[in-house]
């Protein structure tokens, strides 16, 4: 048994600190050390994308990553999209267009999503379609989610524009 | 997963005095989409890993005109396919690491990775093999440079001795007139293993092939340099004929084996496919350079 490590890093915008063997992946680290138990455990060799976290802002399978390797980076899990409680508009989106059933591909789903919208606030139904191929839904099939990803974008720019427009 | 050692050393003599201490119980760390799936099913054992993401010269993207690409063995894919030099100058490796699983894949991968894990399948070995690429390595004697078809020796194995890393890719600047592309065959649009890969990079003199470099993954032990297939067209025109006799040869350069994804006869079929579609397409790159 090696011995365990200190590590810090930024969990959904908060500095902590949590102990994990380097052995631990930083699914296992979020998932058993630090109770944060909504990314989910798939396939455990990056196919499936149910543990995607965004890792300083790029989508990443936490299965294929080590706890250790967090060291000073910021990370996104699917606790950290709403806000004091209140879901975001991609939450409520899949919601609203019923793109999950048993909801396990769910949060990867969620974080691929953001990770795409961030960079691409107006994308085509065919680069959804892409930056979500890393994640494998077995109830439902895409297009709900597809759905659900290009309403909240607009959404999104909408709200922008909301803002944006003079007073 | 069986409990290892991490270290994180900050450049390559702390990294090679690591590999050296542990020698065959250690190994280079860097995206982990191989080696992390390979510890957990026991297929590969070791004690220590030892990541070298923290390392300068391995994170260095740089292209000179004159002198060709230095890429950073633990550069993610990712980093490739968002660079326009990349695009702009090697469209084929470009190609190849933006098929390199999904996009959370293409985070953490890096093209040095797809090398040393050593897959006979690897998309972006090709691409770099096409472009006459070599490999910087450094270890406890020293450095050396290995031309990457040389690098790999069996499924899962390299060139790579216990203490030695990898620590870029240089690859020669683009002739005027040259190109490169990149195919794969797959059953499915995307994320898969390829059938057959074939990268080709070509020069141009007027209609004729100047220069070429063809090479070809997953239908040998090895990805292979098909020297044949390129010397079938150097010096032709781009015909029909010559795009034939290159396809002929490409696929006589290959012993490929029957496996879920492909039968060995499909694969010949396939590989002579690929290489004529690949050899059209570096082609018409290259006229517009």
């Amino acid at each position: 048994m090696s011995k365990k490590t200190l590590v810090e890093a930024t969990i959904n915008g908060e500095t902590i600190e949590f102990l994990c063997e380097p052995r631990q992946s930083l699914l296992e680290a979020l998932r058993d050390v630090l109770e944060l138990t909504g990314s989910k455990e798939g396939c455990l060799t990056g196919d499936c994308g149910a543990c995607t976290v965004l890792v300083d802002g790029r989508a990443v399978c936490s299965c294929l990553m080590l706890g250790v390797e967090a060291q000073g980076k910021s990370i996104v899990t699917v606790e950290g999209l709403a806000t004091n409680g209140v879901l975001s508009v991609l939450q409520n989106k899949f919601l609203e267009h019923a793109a999950l059933q048993c909801g396990i591909c769910t949060p990867g789903f969620l974080i691929s999503a953001k990770s795409l919208l961030d960079r691409n606030p107006k994308p085509t139904e065919h680069e959804v379609r892409y930056a979500l191929a890393g994640n494998l839904c077995r109830c439902t099939g895409y297009d709900k989610i597809v759905k659900a990803v290009l309403d909240a974008a607009a959404d999104i720019r909408s709200q922008g524009e909301v803002k944006a427009a003079p007073r | 997963m069986h409990a290892i050692d991490y270290e994180a050393p900050t450049t390559l003599a702390q990294a090679v005095s690591i590999l050296k201490a542990h020698g065959e119980n250690a190994r280079p760390f860097c995206g982990g989409t191989d080696i992390i799936v390979q510890l957990r099913a026991g297929v590969r054992r070791t004690e220590h890993l030892v990541d070298v993401k923290k390392i300068k010269e391995l994170q260095t993207l740089f292209f000179d005109a004159k002198q060709g690409l230095r890429l950073g063995a633990a550069v993610p894919c990712i980093e490739i396919s968002e660079s326009d030099v990349m695009r702009r100058y090697y469209p084929g490796l470009t190609e190849a690491a933006h098929l390199i699983g999904s996009l959370q894949i293409q985070n953490r991968a890096s093209v040095g990775g797809n090398l040393c894990n050593g897959s006979p399948a690897a998309d972006t070995t090709p691409a770099l093999i096409a472009l006459g690429a070599r490999a910087r390595v450094v270890g406890p004697n020293g450095e050396r440079e290995v031309p990457v078809e040389a690098f790999v020796v069996s499924p899962g194995r390299t060139v790579l001795k216990p203490g030695e890393l990898l620590v870029e890719l240089l690859v020669p600047a683009p002739a005027p007139h040259s190109s490169d592309a990149y195919l794969r065959f797959i059953p499915r649009n995307e994320m898969d293993i390829a059938v057959v890969g074939v990268g080709a990079s070509l020069t141009l003199d007027g209609d004729k092939v100047k220069a070429a470099r063809i090479a070809l993954g997953a239908v040998a032990a090895t990805p292979i340099l098909a020297a044949k297939a390129a010397d079938a067209i150097i010096g032709k025109k781009l015909d029909d004929a010559a795009l034939e006799a290159a396809g002929h040869a490409a696929s006589d350069a290959c012993s490929p084996i029957d496996d879920m994804r492909g039968t060995a006869e499909f694969r010949l079929h396939i590989a002579a496919v690929l290489t004529r579609r690949v050899l059209s397409i570096a082609a018409e790159r290259a006229k517009k350079n």
